[in-house]
């Protein structure tokens, strides 16, 4: 009898180096994704961060060759009302989109219209913004309603989505225990399920705020003319930071790029601080309910 | 938490009570020729019986034979399954509970129901108890009602300094009696209780059971279970249901339906016997 060996014969260890090579392929491009995101980050942060001051953040732009450095003021200020204002479109349609999807609609009436969220959530943004000038803007000024509705279009569906996906962790005991008590449907959505629900919409809202704040072409054709103060009036054309980055970034002064960059830096700290709050909180709604 | 023993239960002597039988009031359910289904699976097979007032009424029967299909008929909450059907007739009262024009949310508020498991709403206990009269509209010394309730489940000694609390903090068997309360604050004719006790240990399924003898007085109870003894010891008649195999498939059936004594000590039906002499199931 030949002795036993445990060793492989050099098939197995072919195998093995094989396993390994797949194994080390899969483990890079993990941390590409990771890398990826630090480069950006750090890119962003050492070209930025040297223009960051307080009076960065309150002045309002800067005139044009003019010794001033000016800040930013009216484009946090712009970007704030133009996305507060998109959320407050997007959340009650949303939220009533999904609790029509997951609380009412039947399978025939669910599957096209579910499909549409979806292919809204894949619309690319400058299309958004074509449709919108075109729609609202061309023949007239430009306004901060226009910017607004096409960023409204572009949180909907991730509103939607986040708000399905809670609504479809609301136990259905608690559902059946409402209805049981002769409650209607729509009062078991309003007055239980909602209210268990409530933790994952906002945070889905908060997602889909940071978004919308980075989002550029929407804005792009409707409210890119803008003065150089703080302007609350969204009838008018609203300054905000992705129109302004990317019109400095265009410019000949390499000041504006500096600003550019700043800006950029901003506007990133913003979205990634908030979807990682939103996340976090997410996580937490997910585990009280499930 | 109250630690889990295993609490001496009252002794099953159902022939002790064979003189305590009520004598048989009004029918409340008439249930005729009951055929449900989900989708292409029969679930029960040409049920008929007849559920009378102010008794309790058990259904038990081997997992599968259908008791819980046949009690969510009652209350139409299989409504809400996609894919059920039903023949025959449910008469509440002489009016048919699938007819035209039976609004099912009104159905359920005549006709509560108390789940497996139990399920308040993340709210405080108060609030639990005062959501449906506050949705139908009951909002007429709510406090008093909802006193009411929780009174007449057995929980207001325990909860009364914390009606503020939120319902989860409650032990399984006091949110099942809180489930209670909920069901009763709005004044329900009958209550259907889904295996009420199954998922609570037997110090709290034991006070569930004392406290559906105290809502008899003001309610028609039907209770299914699948623990024989629970029925012998609370119900005044009792269904059995086994489920019946043939080429057309399988579905649960009413086999034996008679005063819990009869069917615990005679039954007149050899399936019945079997089961309950712990032959099988």
């Amino acid at each position: 009898m030949e002795a036993l060996t445990l060793r492989g014969d050099a098939r197995v260890r072919r195998r093995r180096l094989v396993n390994r090579a797949a194994e080390g392929a899969a483990t890079v491009a993990a941390l590409a994704a990771v890398g990826v995101l630090g480069i950006v980050v750090w890119s962003v942060a050492k070209r930025g961060a040297g223009e960051l001051s307080w009076g960065f953040l309150t002045k309002d732009l800067p005139i044009p060759f003019s010794p001033d450095k000016g800040g930013i003021a009216p484009l946090l200020a712009g970007s704030g009302i133009l996305v507060g204002l998109a959320a407050a479109m997007a959340l009650p349609l949303g939220v009533g989109i999904a609790v029509f999807l997951e609380e009412f609609a039947s399978p025939r009436v669910r599957v096209p219209i579910q499909l549409s969220v979806d292919l809204l959530n894949g619309l690319p943004s400058i299309i958004i913004g074509v449709f919108v000038f075109g729609l609202l803007v061309y023949g007239h000024p430009q306004t901060g309603w226009a910017g607004s509705f096409g960023l409204a279009i572009v949180m909907l569906p991730l509103i939607t989505r986040s708000t399905q996906e809670v609504l479809a962790l609301v136990p259905a005991a608690q559902r059946e225990g409402a209805l049981a008590l002769g409650a209607s449907r729509w009062r078991t959505v309003l007055g239980v399920i909602l209210p268990s629900a409530l933790g994952g919409i906002v945070t889905g809202t908060v997602l889909a705020i940071a978004r919308a704040a980075g989002e550029t072409a929407p804005l792009l054709f409707v409210t890119s003319i803008y003065g150089r103060t703080i302007g609350w009036n969204p009838g008018h054309a609203l300054p905000n930071a992705p129109v302004q980055i990317f019109i400095w970034s265009e410019s000949a002064d390499p000041a504006d790029h500096q600003r550019a960059w700043a800006t950029a830096l901003v506007l990133m700290l913003f979205v990634l601080l908030t979807s990682l709050l939103a996340r976090l909180a997410l996580a937490r709604t997910r585990r009280r309910l499930g | 938490m109250r630690p889990v023993t295993m609490a001496p239960m009252r002794p099953v002597d159902v022939a002790a009570r064979e003189e305590a039988q009520p004598e048989l009031g009004e029918a409340v359910f008439e249930i005729q020729g009951l055929t449900a289904s989900y989708g292409a699976n029969v679930a029960i097979r040409d049920v008929g019986l007849e559920i009378y007032r102010n008794v309790i009424t058990a259904v038990i029967g081997p997992s599968g034979c259908g008791k819980s299909t046949f009690i969510r008929c009652l209350n139409r909450m299989n409504d809400e399954v996609a894919g059920f059907r039903h023949e025959g007739r449910i008469l509440y009262h002489g009016i048919d509970l699938y007819g035209d024009g039976v609004d099912p949310v009104e159905v359920r508020r005549r006709i509560g129901m108390v789940f497996q498991k139990p399920n308040p709403f993340p709210k405080t206990i108060y609030d639990n108890v005062a959501w449906a009269p506050r949705v139908l509209g009951l909002k007429k010394e709510l406090d008093e009602r909802v006193e009411k309730a929780l009174h007449g489940a057995a929980l207001w000694d325990e909860v009364k300094d914390r009606l503020k609390r939120s319902a989860l903090s409650l032990s399984g068997g006091q949110q099942q009696r809180l489930c209670i309360a909920r069901a009763i604050a709005i004044e329900p004719e009958v209550l259907l209780l889904d295996e009420p006790a199954s998922a609570l240990d037997p110090i709290a399924t034991s006070s569930i059971e004392e406290l559906m003898q105290e809502l008899k007085r003001d309610y028609t109870l039907v209770i299914v279970t699948h623990n024989m003894q629970q029925a012998a010891r609370v119900a005044d008649r009792t269904a059995f249901f086994s489920l019946e195999v043939d080429d057309g498939g399988r579905a649960g059936v009413l086999v034996e339906y008679d005063e819990t004594p009869k069917i615990f000590t005679a039954p007149s039906d050899k399936r019945t016997e079997d089961y309950v002499t712990g032959r099988f199931g």
